[in-house]
């Protein structure tokens, strides 16, 4: 066994996580914004009003710009997990590489050589076509988040695969069962719909500030009443599937649930819900907490009498599975070197479900047939993720989604009364708006991702065990690499976004100066 | 249908056609790009230029992402071991691809001339370096590369950046500059005004000359100064995906292969006959040079990997963790399901790409430019 150094762990996972929120900043922009460009031409190409070509050829502009950095962010995320995790490629590659592939194939191809056409192709095809072009670019943009999102779900709640010993690895066993994996699919309208919400956000922010300086009234009304609706559909979606996906995470990752509600141990069912308080890691109790009755039991098991099961009990199953695993850990030694061995074919059957639990034993001890008790209370204890952050994390994001729905009911309800530029508050309201739907979005992804900790894949591979046998000054230096040239294109992003919001419609000469009428 | 090595062997194929298939397509926007400077002589001809490429460079790049992805999936060990042992290499590559997008994106959007011309110096350094970089690669595959796996299949790495840099691999990471210089001048040849498609004609003639020497003198160096690898005794075609599992020879010829398949000859001679074929008619400055210059790319890849064959990634620390066709794939049911997913969508890529292409075509003229249609 090769010892693993624990500062490759550490900055392969801060590069992983960096890269990662950084690339999801620009991510569900295009995910949002590129639906409103197809509701725009639409009415365009069946109304022949000039205005809404002009509208989607401006908010173009503004989702190129982000586009071309939701590329260029996105090719690391490929790239990183050989160089940084290749031995996570190696031991999962067999099943989780597919649906990469496949959203290459099926969604990236498509939204890449389309965009192309969508810029530059406006009087080379009919509308009709050029109509088209921006719906399939929509549909493959969603598309591509729905396989990321299979391969990321796959993490979470790894179905349809075995371990092999011959191979030392992961192998599939039903990819019907990857590609339909509950969890995939309320991820995936989680997080379109999150991405939706954003775009809708964009457009009813900007716009808010035209008419707050009454430029570009026409205009900037009608791309707030499609924002409004849009919003409204998927804020309302946003929160229903976040909920949803709340309750499926409870099927697989109940220690990611305790952890986001601080539920140190099993309560009584119905469990109440933890507004509020401020979860205590030393002593494993939350400290002034406000709680709610039944809540948290409804939404966790749909049920009056189901308990959810708390950290400290959670920890004991984890005890269980520690000792289970090193019965497979051993019958899987014994197989690499007699493949037929019977007895040891058995008992890898019986527990290669809990083998995963046995490498957690390697951060503790070089052979984890060889753990002591102490070791194996320290792996169990090592799969509770962050509470504070996880609870917090989880809060704000849910706090937005309220706010979210509020907004953009109160946005649709004045859009209905054609009373948008009645109350500069309210456009203030919508202009400051603007970031609360990324901050939502990362702490989302922190809640999912840095919640699945200290799992690779869960309960099957370690995140410290998937690293490459690289140094910690290589994974420094693209570390630092990634900080340098990710903060210069980050100030670029906002100066050209800025500069063309600026400009807007009427500066880039798509529509008539001052508050004009066509 | 197909048993376990035949997917192997189709796999170990469509692996080679996604790679020429990047070098085709990508390749023609990095040699351009890498030569905007060469081509264009002021920011009108430079515009030119890039709006020959603008509007499918996105989609060529997923030839890249995609050949990345299948080799995740279909070749995991390869994927794992390529792109982490190689690690400074690879992420020289990776900031050039960062680049471009943003590079292509942004050099418009302000309008100053320090600012265009930033970012085309980004645009030909980072065509540059990807073809250097992957050109350095697949030399580094004929000299073993410094790898070994312990019993749980993980692997270390005993080399740097600087050890890559072997002479023949250097020649190799010329050969690709020059060819991919060559297939980037046959398109601008073919696409932009003719002033600068004349300039392009003349490029492209002296890049397949420099690409025909060098690459003769690489592949006499392989067969006369490089020792072979080979698998010692019955290689297990259908056995698990364990590369400790058989033992290796060193000290053959790189070219038993071509010995053993005479129709590999094919490759090189194709690549070479397509080098006199863009001589011939670049000149026209018509498809048909773009066409001879993009079979002297698939050529010259496919005798590569016919060279290496059964080898993908050869180990000079220790032979038998060499990874081969035979022992670094996935499981058969990723293969299978692999090979549908491709069957099925590459085609419908294919369609849609040549409609694009169809939709975007014609020369880009400084007429067209000075009047500022057609931008990104």
């Amino acid at each position: 066994m090769i010892f693993i150094d624990a500062d490759v762990v550490t900055l392969s996972r801060l590069q992983f996580a960096l890269t990662a929120l950084y690339h999801f900043l620009f991510v569900p922009l295009t995910l949002g914004l590129v639906w409103m460009l197809a509701v725009m031409e639409s009415v365009y190409v069946m109304t022949g009003r000039e205005v809404w070509k002009r509208m989607v050829q401006f908010w173009g502009v503004l989702f190129g710009i982000n586009f071309a950095m939701g590329v260029a962010t996105g090719v690391t995320m490929e790239f990183q997990f050989g160089m940084n995790w290749a031995y996570y490629s190696h031991y999962v590659g067999d099943i989780f590489g597919a649906p990469l592939a496949i959203e290459g194939l099926m969604a990236f191809f498509l939204e890449a050589t389309l965009i192309g056409v969508f810029f530059m192709g406006w009087d080379r095809i009919s509308r009709v076509k050029h109509l088209l072009v921006t719906w399939f670019l929509a549909l493959a943009t969603s598309l591509s988040a729905l396989w990321i999102l299979i391969a990321n779900a796959w993490m979470q709640y790894p179905v349809g695969a075995a371990f092999n010993p011959q191979t030392m690895r992961m192998e599939v066993t039903s990819f019907s069962e990857v590609f339909f994996n509950p969890v995939a699919q309320e991820k995936f309208v989680h997080t379109v719909s999150a991405g939706y919400v954003l775009g809708a956000m964009f457009v009813l922010s900007i716009s808010a500030w035209y008419l707050l300086r009454g430029r570009n009234v026409d205009f900037a009304k009608r791309s707030m009443t499609v924002a409004a609706s849009f919003g409204l559909a998927a804020a309302l979606s946003v929160v229903v599937l976040g909920d949803a996906s709340g309750y499926t995470v409870s099927l697989n990752q109940q220690m990611k649930l305790a952890a986001i509600e601080a539920m140190w141990h099993t309560e009584p069912a119905p469990a109440a819900f933890t507004v509020l308080g401020m979860p205590n890691v030393e002593r494993r109790t939350t400290d002034y907490a406000l709680q709610i009755p039944w809540v948290m039991g409804l939404i966790g098991t749909r049920s009056f009498d189901k308990t959810m099961p708390g950290i400290a009990e959670l920890v004991d199953v984890a005890k269980g599975r520690i000792s289970n695993g090193i019965q497979a850990y051993d019958a899987m030694l014994v197989l690499r070197h007699d493949k037929d061995n019977a007895p040891a074919k058995a008992a890898l059957a019986e527990h290669d479900k809990d083998l995963g639990y046995a490498l957690l034993l390697k951060k503790f001890v070089d052979d984890p047939r060889q753990a002591t008790p102490e070791n194996i209370q320290q792996a169990a204890d090592s799969t509770i993720p962050n509470v504070p952050v996880l609870f917090w994390s989880f809060r704000i994001m849910v706090a937005c989604g309220f706010y979210f729905i509020a907004l953009f009911a109160f946005s649709f309800w004045k859009a209905s009364k054609r009373t948008l530029d009645s109350q500069r508050w309210y456009l203030r309201l919508a202009l400051w708006s603007l970031p609360l739907p990324w901050l939502a979005i990362e702490l989302g992804w922190i809640v999912a991702e840095y919640g699945r900790q200290p799992w690779a894949i869960d309960g099957v591979l370690p995140t410290a065990l998937g690293v490459s046998s690289v140094s910690a000054g290589q994974v420094l230096t693209s570390l630092g690499g990634f900080v340098f040239f990710y903060t210069v294109l980050a100030i670029v992003d906002v100066v050209l976004m800025l500069k063309f919001t600026r400009k807007g419609p009427d500066g880039l000469g798509i529509w008539p100066q001052g508050a004009g009428h066509v | 249908m197909f048993d376990y090595a035949t997917l192997r062997v189709i796999w170990w194929a469509l692996l080679g056609i996604l790679l020429i298939g990047f070098a085709i397509m990508d390749g023609f926007d990095f040699g351009v790009a890498a030569l905007l400077k060469v081509l264009g002589h002021d920011n009108e001809e430079r515009k030119v230029l890039l709006q020959g490429i603008e509007p499918t460079w996105e989609g060529n790049q997923v030839w890249f992402i995609v050949a990345g992805g299948a080799t995740f999936a279909a070749w995991p060990m390869l994927y794992a071991v390529s792109f982490s042992g190689m690690y400074m290499a690879i992420a020289l590559v990776l900031l050039a691809l960062i680049l471009r997008p943003v590079g292509f994106k942004f050099r418009d959007k302000i309008h100053d001339s320090r600012w265009a011309s930033l970012w085309d110096w980004v645009l030909v350094a980072s065509g540059l370096v990807v073809m250097l970089v992957s050109g350095i690669a697949f030399g580094n595959l004929f000299l073993g590369l410094p790898f070994q796996f312990d019993d749980d299949l993980r692997m270390t790495w005993h080399g740097g950046f600087i050890d890559l840099l072997h002479p023949f691999a250097l020649l190799c990471g010329l050969v690709a500059v020059a060819m991919l210089l060559a297939h980037g001048a046959c398109w601008a040849a073919l696409k932009a005004d003719h002033v600068i498609a004349d300039r392009a004609v003349r490029i492209a003639r002296w890049m397949t000359l420099i690409f025909a020497v060098l690459y003769v003198l690489a592949g006499i160096w392989l067969a006369y100064g490089l020792a072979g690898y080979a698998i010692a005794g019955p290689a297990l075609t259908e056995g698990a995906s364990n590369p400790l599992l058989k033992q290796v020879a060193i000290g053959g010829s790189w070219f038993a292969s071509y010995m053993q398949y005479p129709w590999f000859w094919t490759a090189p001679l194709a690549a070479l006959i397509a080098a006199v074929g863009v001589q011939a008619l670049v000149g026209r400055r018509n498809v048909t040079g773009f066409i001879a210059s993009s079979l002297m790319v698939g050529g010259t890849i496919a005798s590569a990997g016919f060279a290496l064959f059964p080898f993908l990634l050869p180990s000079s620390r220790d032979p038998h963790s060499s990874l081969t066709v035979w022992d670094a794939s996935s499981s058969r049911g990723t293969l299978w399901l692999m090979l549908i997913a491709t069957v099925v969508l590459l085609p419908i890529v294919m369609a849609y790409t040549s409609w694009v292409y169809r939709v975007m075509r014609g020369r880009v003229t400084l007429d067209q430019v000075r009047k500022g249609t057609g931008g990104y």
